[in-house]
């Protein structure tokens, strides 16, 4: 098992012929993932080549959907274009979409969202300005690099990328059965409790690591979870100590207003559920690896 | 990004959001012209980016122009938690009847915005929130509904605003909620919005952040930047394209690809230097993805002009980018500074093929380079250099 993401899901990418899209869609395709099918609606009816994979394009989500089966979209559409990107992969209700772009206008994030909830949540959005999410071995939507870990026993979620490979890196000789990069914007679809929630479930998961960062409230709300409902192992990181209080570094969401969101704060709320708070990614990986081998 | 009160004012004037008219000065005399012009009792007024003016001393009352310089004069230059005074609004001085509190902001934890409003404004609203949580009203706003007037009017009810400026408020309420919308902004704040005599509405102070992800349609918006606000080695960096915050007290210059990541080597320096005198990371460096020579050198030349830098920790993992690419261009950019490159640099590479990046750099075998296998080690030796440095 894994969560969200499986040998048998069928992905579709939007923005599959610009060069973004083109060369993650390769990645993604040499890494074992069905890649069916594009969508340009000014493209519709051609098709690409991607390494010997003829792909086809179709003029919208729904239409490629009918034709392949799809359930998942990866999303690599300019900021400019991602709210209807987004809304018409959420018109289709695919399962899920996953939305790498970064750079999109936070009123156009919420936007969809809200248009998302409308339709009842029947898609899934992760992101956006994400890595994307991988299960080793069966399937990978978005851009974390398919080598740096095998399958194995570890759920791994995280608002940032390069510290989700990092963390993959330092437990690569344990592997994963589903590693989650959720973004580091103010409004993302999949939040760290859904993924807590699916890993608790999921019965190859056998320990978690979550990975927070400075600005809102989400671990605080993760770490009430895990006290009431996750009976697995979990870890925790958390980035952003040092951060100066007002100042954005880098991802939108990572900004400390007042005492509100800081990482002290989030690391005693991880702590006071249960779970151990690593100083370091390196700490936190050994942490990890001692909980697992000792289940 | 945060604009000055004058310019949220601009924007709200251009919303049609009642403000007292008003002129900006930068010296106490065209402080004392402005109030001239204006022809009646004035408030001067502080122009920085940071709350608590008024307990500082940055606004004050004039019943005359002789008055307005003066108080210009002892205003300009003030220090106001950290924000040093360039510029002073000269407005009107207003009757005020009443003092209220209203605001629009993204409410990350439910995704979706929120308005904010109180009949008790003029004070710390996060003092009232803790106080007299009762008397701040908080009403969700749909992303896609947006405010009409029966969202208005809901606000105005449940703020417990005074009917005889109920219509009035709710009407302003549209247009602040149209000035959050239009303008992509992420808060729009009025404390205080006012009642005066004549039971009109004015937003009396106003404070806005822009969002910078939506510059792509807002052209307009890139005239609100002020220069003289930035950080001259922000401002360098941004003309390169680079990601780059200075923190102030560090000594360890830091360059990493992905937000994230740089974020947690700030911390695991700051860390790692508690042991070394107290070494501290000196800024925020994201050279994303790619990390090419030009780029590399980009950000090693606005570190290694940082005075306060005495060693450099270059932290990249190797995840779409390739750790040999990463080493070339440390190397490469290396070549490319020449004798600007006078500090230490620490280098950690990891990830994707990493042993061949590594063997770049020991071939290269640049003076000021140390490759350090590990992120904590890597810390732990660049507050090492920058404390021997000192």
């Amino acid at each position: 098992m894994s969560i969200f993401l499986d040998e048998n899901s069928k992905v579709i990418v939007q923005g599959l012929t610009g060069s973004e899209g083109m060369k993650h869609a390769t990645k993604m395709l040499a890494s074992g993932t069905k890649i069916v099918g594009g969508v340009n609606a000014r493209k519709a009816g051609t098709t690409v080549e991607i390494t010997g994979t003829n792909v086809p394009v179709y003029g919208g989500v729904e239409e490629a959907m009918k034709e392949t089966g799809a359930d998942v979209s990866v999303l690599f559409v300019p900021p400019k274009f991602a709210k209807d990107a987004a809304v018409e992969a959420i018109d289709a209700g695919i399962g899920l979409a996953v939305v790498i772009t970064e750079g999109i206008p936070v009123h156009d994030s919420a936007w969809f969202w809200a248009h998302a909830c409308a339709n009842g949540n029947r898609t899934r959005i992760i992101g956006p300005n994400c890595p994307g999410i991988i299960s080793p071995g069966k399937s990978n939507a978005g851009i974390i690099p398919a080598n740096i870990a095998g399958p194995g026993t570890m759920g791994l979620v995280s608002k940032s990328g390069t510290l989700t490979y990092q963390m993959m890196y330092e437990l690569r000789e344990i592997g994963f059965s589903t590693a989650i990069g959720i973004g580091g914007d103010p409004v993302i679809g999949t939040t760290h409790i859904d993924a807590l929630e699916a890993f608790e479930a999921d019965p190859e998961t056998e320990a978690i690591v979550m990975i927070g960062e400075i600005g809102g409230d989400a671990e605080e709300r993760a770490a009430d979870y895990v006290k009431a409902n996750v009976t697995k192992p979990v870890v925790g990181y958390v980035a952003g100590f040092t951060a100066p209080e007002g100042k954005t570094m880098g991802h939108a969401g990572a900004i400390v207003s007042g005492s509100a969101g800081t990482a002290q704060a989030k690391k005693e709320a991880l702590e006071a559920a249960g779970v151990k708070v690593g100083k370091t990614p390196s700490e936190t990986a050994d942490l990890a690896r001692s909980l697992v081998s000792r289940g | 990004m945060d604009l000055y009160e004058y310019q949220a004012k601009d924007v709200f004037a251009a919303h049609g959001v009642p403000v007292l008219p008003g002129r900006t000065v930068d010296t106490a005399a065209e402080a004392e012209r402005a109030a001239q012009e204006i022809g009646t009792a004035v408030v001067v007024k502080a122009q920085v980016k940071t709350g608590g003016r008024g307990k500082a001393g940055g606004v004050k009352l004039a019943k005359d122009p002789a008055e307005a310089k003066e108080k210009a004069e002892a205003i300009l230059g003030l220090d106001i938690k950290g924000h040093i005074v360039h510029r002073v609004l000269v407005t009107e001085a207003s009757d005020i009847a009443e003092e209220y509190y209203f605001s629009f902001l993204l409410d990350r934890s439910n995704r979706t915005f929120l308005a904010m409003a109180s009949a008790e404004g003029g004070m710390e609203i996060e003092e009232l929130a803790v106080e007299r949580p009762e008397a701040l009203a908080r009403v969700p706003i749909d992303a896609i509904a947006g405010v009409d007037r029966a969202k208005a009017d809901e606000i105005v009810a449940k703020a417990k605003l005074p009917a005889e400026v109920a219509d009035e408020a709710a009407q302003v309420i549209v247009k602040l909620w149209e000035t959050f919308v239009g303008e992509d902004a992420t808060l729009v704040e009025v404390n205080p919005l006012v009642r005066d005599p004549q039971d009109r509405i004015i937003a009396l102070d106003g404070k806005v952040t822009l969002d910078e992800n939506a510059e792509f349609r807002h052209a307009e918006h890139a005239e609100l930047v002020d220069e003289r606000s930035q950080n001259a080695l922000e401002a360098k960096a941004k003309e390169k394209g680079l990601n780059y915050v200075k923190l102030s007290g560090g000594q360890v210059g830091i360059i990493g690809n992905g937000a994230g990541l740089v974020m947690s080597t700030l911390d695991v320096v700051a860390y790692a230097g508690e042991a070394h005198g107290g070494m501290k990371p000196a800024n925020f460096l994201d050279i994303g993805g790619g990390a090419s020579a030009e780029v590399m050198a980009a950000g090693l030349d606005v570190i290694l002009g940082d005075d306060d830098v005495r060693s450099v920790f270059v932290n990249v993992f190797g995840g779409i980018t390739s750790c040999d690419a990463v080493a070339n261009g440390i190397v490469e950019a290396l070549k490319i500074l020449g004798d600007d490159a006078a500090k230490p640099l620490v280098v950690r590479l990891d990830g994707n093929n990493v042993d061949e990046g590594r063997r770049i750099l020991a071939e290269a075998n640049h003076p000021l380079v140390t490759v350090v296998d590990t992120m904590d080690d890597a810390a732990a030796k660049a507050a090492e250099l920058a404390a021997a440095g000192a």
